[in-house]
């Protein structure tokens, strides 16, 4: 392999992992506090719509990014409604967000079908961005891929180093015992959920304003599920969420390279095109295999509803 | 202020009436959609919700856009019952039409009355063997059902459009992703001359009945409920989690796989990459708001049939992108959802202090 081919087949992993990064850290916050919020992909297609349409009026991307957070947002606020306040089953709301997410996305977004954004140019990061064949791949990127590591590190602080970061877990392991000592468990369950909300958001607005800029109905084509799924493949924790995700984007821009390389193999785009779907399968099944990993690691109040008795 | 206080036992009319309130709840929402739309809510109501009843017709194409989803949901809702959570439905859906298409292209033109017996089986076999791929990984490995189902949606979506733009495309289709029309023998009768109502509306009847016979009346589908209701209780009774996994999603695949097949030998008559269209998707909400038993899920379906036709009403005369049928069904989920908090509790004033 040249070194060029390397360069840019590593910065497109690191593109196509950003997203991925963004909204599975999002939901990991979201699942530490015990709630399990299966419409990410419905947000993520709101924050990709929202960020698009308020982008290309304004023509400030950094608008649309706050308007696709704010989408994301607002689709979670809707969430913890149910799970929270009303007490619905997560998984059935969850789904309910999925699916109305994609359809409010694709009503909404039907007017903006049809145009482009310009792109928006990589901020370079002096010195280091001329290192050998990392440093185009790695420092010459979209502001969003360095607040995806920002976000990496903060939370690694937060989760481990924290009083806040503490508490939510507390919260997420054993919610009465976290009401017995006074913290607000249905309060601090929101603010993880809209936070869960915000990182699907803006993980959206990356997909219709960076990545690809435009929108068209099923761009997120599933990525909020393979975030889902990561949080699961990282057993909860932000570092396997990271190295997940830039596999994950190297086996689709694996795929696309191929696709895209004009060699003679006699394989059918549309199967290529298929594999990261089958990635996440694989490596579903090789970590769940082990009944003890997913038991010993997830949150252990995840999925259930609670009502602190007054 | 006012409080939620558990009720000490469910209440049984709640759980009857919170979906009518999710229904009325989602007709004023939906007026207040289309006033904010800048449409006359009085115009838009008849239009979207009027015009798909207001002749033979049109309740004949009710009726079409309502198979689909019955069969779906109620294979959805066997495995839903003891928390088996298939929701690759669409996928396997998908499957069962390509199965059916395999029939119908190699067998069709034997002009034999075998052939559509053999596309109704390949059909929920083609949708049970998709489904028995995230109940094998399941089972065996422990992965997650709902997250492998889900997948294999992106990857029906994927061999389909590889079979309509690659083998079995169309030699005479000017290019179009899509196969030859399927043969006189290889297409369902109708059920009323005149209308596109086939025979798939009578299977998915019949397999309401099924599943009601099933759920209501059968021993497994007992052990299902229990299961559900009270994981704990069947353990100690030592049902088998493992084969209700297996029933749940290969009955609900079957299912979903004669959906897909009744679509392709129906109003489509051919295989197409526009296959799949959220029918199984949608046949989740069928399944929620219909209660997840037979007569619950007939009324629900027909009801989202109306929502589908509404919203292609709405483009046509409203000027609406059809998408928003999208926003009404997902409305309505969720205002059930909320609803359903007062099965369990009660609302209750109460001053403040006390």
């Amino acid at each position: 392999m040249d070194a060029s081919l390397f360069t840019s087949m590593l910065f497109a992993t690191v593109v196509a992992g950003t997203p991925l990064i963004i909204v599975a850290l999002g939901l990991l916050v979201n699942e530490k506090a015990g709630v399990l919020n299966l419409g990410a992909e419905g947000m993520m297609a709101m924050g990709a719509v929202a960020a698009f349409a308020v982008t290309h009026e304004s023509g400030n991307p950094w608008l649309g990014v706050a308007a696709g957070m704010g989408a994301g947002m607002a689709m979670a606020a809707l969430f913890g409604l149910l799970v929270l306040t009303l007490m619905a089953n997560q998984v059935a709301s969850g789904l309910a967000l999925a699916i109305f997410g994609v359809g409010l996305a694709a009503f909404v977004g039907k007017p903006y079908e049809a145009v482009a954004l310009q792109a928006v140019p990589p901020i370079r990061i002096p010195f280091i961005a001329d290192l050998p064949l990392i440093g185009e791949a790695l420092y010459n990127q979209q502001a969003l891929v360095y607040f995806s590591w920002a976000l990496f590190w903060g939370l690694l602080w937060f989760l481990h180093r924290s009083r806040a970061g503490l508490v939510l877990r507390a919260v997420g392991e054993s919610p009465a015992s976290a009401h017995a000592i006074g913290y607000p468990v249905i309060r601090i369950r929101y603010l993880a959920v809209l936070f869960g909300g915000a990182m699907a958001g803006i993980g959206g607005a990356f997909l219709s304003v960076f990545y690809t800029p435009m929108w068209a109905e099923g761009m997120v084509a599933g990525r909020g599920w393979i975030a889902l799924a990561l949080v699961v493949f990282a057993t909860w924790r932000p570092l396997r969420v990271m190295v997940g995700a830039y596999l994950f984007g190297g086996v689709m821009v694996t795929q696309l390279f191929i696709q895209g390389s004009g060699l003679q193999i006699d394989f059918p785009s549309q199967l290529l095109s298929s594999l990261p779907y089958w990635a996440t399968i694989v490596v579903l099944v090789a970590i769940s295999r082990n009944g003890n990993t997913i038991r010993l690691n997830s949150p252990v109040s995840l999925g259930k509803p609670y009502r602190p008795e007054a | 202020m006012l409080e939620l206080e558990a009720r000490a036992e469910p209440s049984r009319l709640m759980a009857w009436a919170s979906p009518l309130l999710a229904v009325a709840l989602m007709l004023v929402g939906g007026l207040a959609v289309f006033a904010a739309l800048g449409k006359d809510p009085v115009e838009g109501f008849r239009v979207f919700f009027l015009n798909p009843v207001k002749d033979l017709y049109a309740l004949s194409e009710l009726l079409l856009k309502a198979t689909p989803l019955m069969l779906c949901a109620i294979g959805l809702a066997i495995g839903f019952r003891a928390n088996v959570w298939n929701i690759g439905a669409e996928g396997q859906f998908m499957l069962g039409a390509v199965a059916a298409t395999g029939v119908a292209l190699y067998f069709g033109d034997a002009e034999s009355a075998l052939v559509l017996p053999a596309m109704v089986l390949a059909g929920a076999a083609g949708g049970a063997a998709w489904a028995a791929i995230p109940a094998l990984l399941r089972t065996r490995f422990n992965a997650n059902e709902i997250l492998v189902s889900l997948m294999l949606v992106y990857v029906a979506q994927l061999f389909v459009s590889w079979l309509v733009f690659g083998p079995w495309k169309d030699p005479d289709g000017f290019n179009f992703p899509q196969t030859r029309m399927f043969a006189e023998a290889a297409t369902l009768p109708m059920v009323i001359e005149g209308t596109r109502l086939h025979f798939g509306f009578a299977i998915a009847l019949a397999a309401l009945v099924a599943g009601y016979a099933f759920i209501n009346r059968s021993h497994a589908g007992f052990r299902m409920r229990v299961a559900g209701e009270a994981a704990d209780a069947a353990r100690y009774a030592g049902f088998s989690a493992t084969r209700m996994i297996w029933v749940g999603l290969l009955l609900g695949g079957a299912a979903a796989g004669l959906a897909g097949m009744g679509e392709v030998a129906g109003p489509m008559g051919q295989l197409t990459d526009k296959v799949g269209s959220g029918y199984g998707f949608a046949a989740i909400i069928v399944a929620f708001v219909g209660r997840l038993n037979a007569f619950g899920i007939l009324l629900a379906s027909l009801l989202m049939a109306l929502l589908y036709i509404g919203g292609e009403q709405a483009q046509q005369y409203l000027n609406l992108p059809n998408s928003i049928s999208m926003v009404f069904q997902g409305m309505l989920l969720f205002f059930l959802l909320g609803a359903d908090v007062f099965i369990h509790y009660r609302l209750r004033l109460r001053r403040r202090g006390t």
